[in-house]
C-alpha cells in the first residue's frame, strides 16, 4: 500500500517536471535568440516608460549655438540635431511614441480583426462572405499604400497614426482568426459547450478564443515589429508624427536633409529602429517555435 | 487545372469591384474640396462652382459613384491637375520605371539569396550558416528607407562612387543607366533577399532529410547533382510562393525607395500626388496598384498550382 502511494507520488512529481519542461515560458527560456529578442524588447520598453528619468535633457530644448554637434561633443552622447537639441534625449523620448504607436496599432488592428474573424468564422454564410470579401478588398492594397491613404484621410498625429496602422492590419487578423474558428467550431468540446446551453458569446469568447489564441499571439508579436517600421515609414514620408514631437521616424526624416553635414542623426535613429524591430522579430520567431512547432520555418 | 484557374479568375470580379469601392470611399473622405485645392484658396466662388460642376462634384454621391465605376470600366481615371495630363497617361509613363526597379531588385535577391540558402542548408550549423542567417534576420528587420540613406551616405557622399538621386538615361551611355540603378535596387533587394535565404534554407533542410535523397546519394550520385538538381527541385514550391508574395511587398517597398532615390516611378508619384492633394491622380494610381496586386496574386496562385505536385493532379508529376 505504502509502496503504491510512493509510486503515485513519484509519478506525480515526474509529471510535474515534464509539465514544467513543456511549459511555454520554460521552452522559450531555452531559445537563445528569443531571449536576445526579449532583452531588446524589455530594454526598449523600459526606455519608453522611464524616458523622463533616463533622458539627460529636455528633448525639445533648443540651443542654436550647438547645432549638429558630433556624438560625444560637449557631453551630448549622440550629438545634437539641426536645432541643437540633444539627440540622445530625443531618441529616448522617440522610443515612447514609436512603441506606443506600434503597440497601439497592433492592439487596435488585433481587436477589430479578431472580432470580425470570430463573427465571420462563426456565423458563416452571407455574413462571412461580406466580411471576408471586404477583407480581400483591403488585402489588395499594399500595406504602405493603404496606411498612406488612411493617414491622408485622417490627418497626422499620434491617435490617427495608431488608427491607420491598426485598420491597415485588420484583414490579416481577420483571416487568421476566421480560419482557426472554422477548424475548431465543430470540435467535440464546442458541441459539448453548446449542449450545455451556453450562449454563442460565451462559446466564442470563453471557449473558442482561448483555443485559437496561439497563432494570434505569434502574429501580434511580429506585427509590432512591422508597426514600428510603419510608424517610421509614415513619419519619414511626413505623414505620421509631426515635429517637434520626437519619433524615430521623424528624427530620421530630419536626418535625411542633413546627411552630408550631420550623418549621425540619420544613422543613430535608424539603428534604434533596426534593433527594436529585430528584437520583436526574434521574440516573435521564438514564440512561434514554442507555441506552434508546425509553423516553424 | 483549367477549371480551377477559371474559378480564380471569376473570383476576381467581386474583389475588383470591392477594391474600386474602397478607393472611391477613401478618396471622397480625404478632407478638403478638390475644386478649391486646384484653384487655390483665393479663387472666386463662381470659378470654384464651375469647376465643381465640371468635375461632377455637385452630383449626388450615388451618381458620382456610378459615374466613377463607368469611368473605371472604360479605363478613364480623369485628369491630374498638377500635371494637367490624363492620369492614365502618367501611369503608363511612370509604371515602367517602377517595374524595372522592382524586377531588377527581385532578380538580384534571387541570384544572391537562393545559393546562400542552399549552402546554409547543406552546411547546417557551420560558420557560413550562422553568419548568413544572422544577416538574413537583420535583413528582414531592416527599415529600407534607412538602409537607402546609409547606402547614399557611404557610396555617394563619402566615396562618390555612385549617384544618389534620379534615373540615368541610356542616351548618356550604359554606365549612366546602370549606376543610377545600383543603389535603389540593392536597397529594395534587401528584404526579399533575406526572406528568400531563410525560406530556401528551411525548405532545403526539410528535403535533404528525406529518404529519397539518401538513396540518391547511396546510388553514388555526385553530391552537387543531388543537392542542386534533385533536392532543389523538390524544395522549390514554398520558395516560389514566397517569391510571389514578395513581388507585392517589393512593389510597396518601391514607394519608399523611390522617394529616397528620387526615382521617377509610381511610388514617388503617389507620394507627390498626396502632398499636392491631386485627387484624380491619387485615385487613379491607388486603384491601378491595387488592381495590379490582385492580378499578381492570381498569377502567383496559378504558378503555385503548376509547381506544386500535391495540388496539381492533372499536370506532369513533380519530382522524379
Amino acid at each position: 500500500m505504502s509502496n503504491r502511494s510512493l509510486d503515485l507520488k513519484s509519478q506525480e512529481e515526474m509529471l510535474k517536471k515534464e509539465r514544467k519542461a513543456n511549459n511555454a515560458w520554460n521552452k522559450l527560456k531555452r531559445n537563445k535568440t528569443a531571449m536576445i529578442g526579449l532583452v531588446i524588447v524589455v530594454i526598449m520598453t523600459l526606455m519608453a516608460l522611464f524616458s523622463p528619468l533616463i533622458a539627460p535633457s529636455d528633448p525639445n530644448e533648443l540651443s542654436l549655438s550647438e547645432v549638429h554637434l558630433k556624438p560625444g561633443e560637449k557631453g551630448h552622447i549622440f550629438g545634437t540635431d539641426e536645432y541643437g537639441r540633444d539627440l540622445f534625449s530625443r531618441i529616448i523620448y522617440g522610443s515612447r511614441i514609436s512603441i506606443i504607436v506600434a503597440v497601439g496599432g497592433t492592439i487596435v488592428g488585433g481587436i477589430i480583426g479578431i472580432l470580425l474573424g470570430l463573427i465571420a468564422g462563426f456565423k458563416g454564410g452571407i455574413v462571412d462572405s461580406i466580411i471576408m470579401r471586404l477583407m480581400d478588398g483591403m488585402f489588395a492594397f499594399p500595406f504602405v499604400l493603404l496606411s498612406i491613404v488612411l493617414m491622408t484621410v485622417l490627418g497626422s498625429g499620434t491617435k490617427n497614426l495608431i488608427l491607420a496602422i491598426g485598420i491597415a492590419n485588420v484583414p490579416s487578423y481577420a483571416r487568421i482568426v476566421r480560419g482557426q474558428v472554422h477548424v475548431v467550431k465543430n470540435e467535440e468540446y464546442c458541441n459539448a459547450v453548446r449542449a450545455l446551453g451556453a450562449s454563442d458569446n460565451r462559446l466564442l469568447f470563453s471557449h473558442i478564443l482561448p483555443n485559437i489564441i496561439s497563432p494570434i499571439i505569434v502574429y501580434a508579436t511580429l506585427n509590432v515589429a512591422g508597426a514600428i517600421i510603419s510608424e517610421a515609414s509614415l513619419s519619414f514620408l511626413g505623414l505620421g508624427i509631426k515635429p517637434p514631437t520626437a519619433s524615430w521616424g521623424n528624427i530620421l526624416r530630419a536626418g535625411k536633409d542633413c546627411l552630408n553635414t550631420a550623418p549621425h542623426v540619420a544613422t543613430i535613429s535608424g539603428l534604434f529602429i533596426l534593433i527594436t524591430v529585430l528584437g520583436f522579430n526574434l521574440l516573435g520567431d521564438g514564440i512561434r517555435d514554442v507555441l506552434d512547432p508546425k509553423m516553424k520555418r | 487545372m483549367i477549371k480551377t484557374i477559371l474559378q480564380r479568375i471569376l473570383q476576381l470580379i467581386p474583389i475588383l469591384f470591392i477594391v474600386s469601392t474602397i478607393v472611391f470611399v477613401l478618396t471622397r473622405i480625404i478632407p478638403g474640396d478638390p475644386a478649391v485645392t486646384m484653384l487655390g484658396p483665393q479663387a472666386p466662388v463662381e470659378a470654384v462652382e464651375e469647376l465643381r460642376e465640371e468635375l461632377g462634384l455637385n452630383k449626388s454621391i450615388g451618381e458620382q459613384y456610378i459615374l466613377y465605376l463607368k469611368n473605371v470600366l472604360k479605363g478613364d481615371f480623369g485628369k491630374s491637375y498638377a500635371y494637367n495630363e490624363p492620369v492614365t497617361k502618367l501611369i503608363f509613363e511612370r509604371f515602367p520605371n517602377t517595374l524595372i526597379l522592382t524586377a531588377i531588385s527581385l532578380i538580384l535577391a534571387i541570384i544572391i539569396a537562393i545559393p546562400i540558402g542552399i549552402i546554409s542548408a547543406t552546411k547546417q550549423y557551420s560558420i557560413f550558416d550562422y553568419v548568413s542567417m544572422i544577416g538574413a534576420l537583420v535583413g528582414v528587420s531592416m527599415p529600407i528607407f534607412w538602409l537607402g540613406l546609409m547606402l547614399v551616405l557611404v557610396f555617394s557622399v563619402n566615396l562618390s562612387w555612385l549617384p544618389s538621386i534620379g534615373m540615368g538615361s541610356l542616351e548618356n551611355g550604359i554606365w549612366d543607366y546602370v549606376s543610377h540603378l545600383i543603389l535603389p535596387s540593392v536597397c529594395l533587394a534587401t528584404i526579399p533577399a533575406a526572406t528568400f535565404a531563410r525560406i530556401t534554407r528551411s525548405s532545403m533542410l526539410d528535403i535533404i532529410k528525406q529518404d529519397y535523397i539518401k538513396s540518391l546519394r547511396s546510388k553514388g550520385l555526385k553530391e552537387r547533382i543531388v543537392i542542386w538538381k534533385h533536392a532543389l527541385k523538390n524544395a522549390l514550391p514554398p520558395i516560389i510562393t514566397v517569391i510571389g508574395l514578395q513581388i507585392s511587398t517589393s512593389l510597396s517597398g518601391a514607394i519608399l525607395t523611390e522617394t529616397i532615390f528620387g526615382w521617377p516611378g509610381m511610388g514617388r508619384m503617389i507620394v507627390d500626388a498626396i502632398e499636392n492633394r491631386d485627387y484624380a491622380l491619387i485615385q487613379g494610381t491607388v486603384l491601378f496598384i491595387a488592381f495590379l496586386f490582385v492580378f499578381i496574386n492570381l498569377i502567383v496562385d496559378i504558378i503555385y498550382l503548376y509547381v506544386n505536385p500535391k495540388i496539381n493532379y492533372e499536370g506532369k508529376k513533380g519530382g522524379e
